[in-house]
């Protein structure tokens, strides 16, 4: 009896291993952001790039201040997130190469069709986020230093709202990614700022609505680097390189443009565009 | 001569353990006196019968004899050594655990442990000599009270002992399982295996016979054949348990 | 949920959801392996040799049996980042790493529940294997084989409470896709992506494996009752 359980634990072991271990050769760890993952973007464009290089693109999807973390600790080959000024940070210490634009979507304020805070339909996210502020409408902050909080509390700093004191039981900080943070909103009837991208593909969108968009600071740039193979030499510094060529290559950014749901474009590539 | 009751055609080739002598022989556990001056002898023959009641340290005897124990003072001697051959002792404690097994398993465990090769049919010779012929696969842990203290006494046999320690092998048992486990035992003592018995059943003591070591409070109160200490016991203590008292 | 969609045959028919579940399986079964290498032993030794501390030994086995699988994941992270002690090994973000955080999850709970089946075993048979003259060796060869059903037993809890977790193999494996992504962190993943019906089916199948297991578990005793009593 131990010898066949023995056994069947031996094999089990070894298929699990043996996968892995045959695409070790080629493999490069990207550090990416729930938003990119949730919405379904890198289950597109890897596959090409694989077919085309090779190289096996194993994304960790985390917030893009985890991401960079990541980065600083080694354990990424690559970073390619959504943040400008952490990403500038990131490079000023040194810890990554060079910066490359990739492309960009929009933030929105998804929110209940109920619309307690009565800013359905306006294109001021500023005044909309007083708005909800002053009523004390139920609002989910992602909280995880990822790319949208970021830009979530910046938002709050334009519309001089100091959240950090303002904030009362309306506002939860739920410590977590996109999709968690939608079904949050879903499940208690919140505002949410979200990107496009995993609004479009997410699945539990009960009765949320987009409440607001279009506004010109909601903005979205995503930026990729290369983690700097002098203070990491494990960086697999040759296969992530030929990753960020292929993403703002023409071809790269021809399969982020093809990405769509519903035949909804969800992030517009602008590799050339000098000022991203 | 002793026929071989337990040995199947391997010639055992050990020096006799007998006389098993205790000499002044005390033992304490905890700062407690369990035995004090021990002093008498096993020698070859008829059955060694320890009398006494319940917490006498008849178990406790049997277990220095086992070499399971070491005195705390006093002596004990086997044919005038210090320790015994090893091989030529075996016990039947009270309550014998069974292991987790088929009957035959049990068994074999023993020869193994006792370092007999262990062949289908010494294990069927050896549950023979208990009556437990046929019962190889059953699970040891299944079989009813007798039948497990007779277990345990082939598990005994299985060391081909010169002297077997019994430990109220009876005292959990209906009189047919009584019957059936003193059949075995008187069949033993003839083949010519040393019996050392303890028990608190005047009854039993009277069928089994041989001599008599009656013990009370760890001491030894009286000392003699069977018949002897049964017709005329020379000492108080022994009048009034032989008369049934039960605070002696 | 509409009854058509509460179950998304068509998804649990795909190649995907097997490569998924043949991952979990493989690394929670190496995991339990491993697991009954390293626990096994340990627990004998707790439950047969006096040694100074073995009380506390015993405290601490007993106390990690609910080590929360997320303080395993983090010091596991830890350790094998490439910034950390192990990190040439270059282990972290792949399944080996997540072999080794169940291994270490499960290890306390097979080696503190081996201990207690060995040492009462060991105390019923105390007592027999002195009277019988048995050896150190074939104590504890006779312990473990007569106490297999139990232990198997133990091996299939271990199993299961590896199975069942997620907090491990996320923050070690990183659930990448096709790579690091068993069950457990899938449900967690499609979640968050809302597909809770699929979400929903996942977590059936996982159940159903888990049940599995619980019975046959309990089958195991039940033929053990029977057969050897």
């Amino acid at each position: 009896m131990w010898v066949r359980a023995l056994v069947c634990a031996l094999a089990a072991l070894a298929t699990a291993v043996s996968v892995p271990v045959l695409a070790q050769e080629k493999s490069i760890v990207v550090a990416s952001t729930t938003s990119t993952e949730d919405s379904g973007l890198f289950g597109h464009i890897l596959p090409l790039f694989k077919a085309k290089s090779g190289i096996d693109v194993r994304v960790v999807a985390q917030g893009t201040g985890q991401a960079l973390d990541t980065g600083r600790r080694g354990d990424a080959d690559v970073v390619f997130v959504h943040a400008r000024p952490a990403e500038e940070k990131f490079l000023a210490e040194g810890q990554g190469v060079k910066r490359f634009p990739v492309m960009y979507n929009d933030f929105i304020l998804v929110g209940p069709k109920s619309d307690p805070a009565g800013v359905k339909g306006t294109k001021d996210i500023l005044a909309a986020l007083k708005a909800i502020k002053d009523q004390q409408a139920e609002f989910i902050s992602r909280g995880d230093r990822s790319g949208t909080h970021q830009a979530e509390l910046k938002l709050w700093q334009l519309a001089s709202i100091d959240i950090a004191a303002a904030k009362g039981p309306w506002y939860k900080d739920i410590g977590q990614g996109m999709g968690a943070a939608l079904n949050a909103a879903s499940a208690t009837g919140a505002y949410v700022l979200s990107d496009r991208g995993t609004w479009l593909s997410f699945k539990n969108k009960g009765d949320l609505v987009i409440a607001v968009e279009g506004d010109k600071r909601l903005f979205n740039q995503y930026g990729v680097m290369l983690v700097n193979p002098e203070k990491h030499p494990i960086v697999k510094k040759e296969l992530g390189q030929q990753f960020i060529d292929w993403l703002i290559s023409p071809e790269g950014q021809k399969a982020i443009a093809d990405y769509k749901i519903n035949g909804e474009q969800l992030f517009y590539p602008n590799a050339n565009d000098p000022s991203a | 001569m002793r026929d071989d009751v337990a040995s199947i055609g391997v010639m055992r080739d050990r020096p006799s353990d007998l006389p098993i002598r205790f000499e002044a022989v005390d033992y304490r556990a905890a700062s407690f006196a369990i035995l004090s001056g021990v002093t008498f002898d096993i020698g070859p023959g008829a059955p060694t019968l320890l009398l006494g009641p319940n917490g006498s340290g008849k178990t406790t005897l049997l277990k220095l004899g086992m070499e399971l124990l070491t005195p705390s003072g006093g002596r004990l001697t086997f044919a005038g050594r210090q320790a015994s051959a090893g091989s030529g002792t075996a016990i039947v404690l009270q309550k014998p655990a069974m292991m987790r097994r088929s009957v035959a398993a049990n068994i074999s465990f023993a020869l193994a442990a006792a370092r007999r090769p262990a062949y289908p049919n010494v294990v069927a010779h050896l549950l023979d000599q208990v009556g437990l012929a046929g019962f190889e696969h059953r699970p040891a842990r299944r079989l009813s009270g007798g039948e497990q203290q007779r277990l345990a006494l082939a598990r005994a046999l299985a060391r081909d002992p010169e002297v077997l320690f019994l430990d109220e092998p009876t005292a959990s048992l209906d009189p047919a399982g009584t019957k059936g486990v003193e059949d075995i035992i008187v069949r033993i003592a003839h083949a010519g295996v040393k019996i050392v018995m303890a028990t608190h059943d005047l009854g039993q003591a009277r069928r089994l016979g041989g001599d008599v070591v009656f013990l009370v409070a760890g001491r030894v109160i009286e000392q003699a054949p069977a018949p002897d200490f049964f017709a005329s016991p020379s000492t108080d203590e022994a009048r009034r348990f032989l008369a049934g008292d039960l605070v002696i | 949920m509409e009854a058509a969609g509460a179950f998304d045959l068509l998804w649990l028919a795909d190649a995907n959801l097997f490569a998924i579940v043949r991952l979990s399986l493989g690394i929670t079964l190496a995991a339990t392996f491993f697991a009954a290498l390293l626990g096994m032993p340990l627990g004998a030794f707790a439950a047969l040799v006096r040694f100074r501390g073995r009380e506390a030994l015993i405290v601490v086995l007993n106390a990690f049996m609910g080590l929360p699988p997320v303080v395993v994941g983090l010091c596991v992270f830890l350790l094998l980042s490439r910034s950390g002690p192990l990190g040439q090994l270059g282990l972290l973000f792949t399944p080996t790493a997540m072999v080794v955080a169940q291994t270490v999850l499960i290890s306390p709970i097979v080696a503190a529940l081996a201990r207690q089946v060995i040492e009462d075993l060991w105390a019923e048979y105390c007592d027999e294997f002195n009277a019988m003259r048995v050896g150190p060796v074939a104590r504890v060869a006779a312990l473990l084989w007569d106490a297999r059903f139990s232990l198997v037993t133990i091996l299939l809890a271990g199993f299961g409470r590896a199975a069942a977790e997620v907090g491990a193999v996320i923050i070690v494996g990183g659930n990448i896709e096709g790579f690091t992504r068993v069950m457990t962190t899938t449900i967690a993943l499609e979640t968050s992506k809302g597909n809770l019906t699929l979400a929903v089916s996942l977590g059936v199948v996982l159940i159903a494996l888990i049940m599995t297991i619980n019975a046959l578990a309990w089958s195991i005793r039940r033929w053990s009752e029977k057969h050897a009593g």
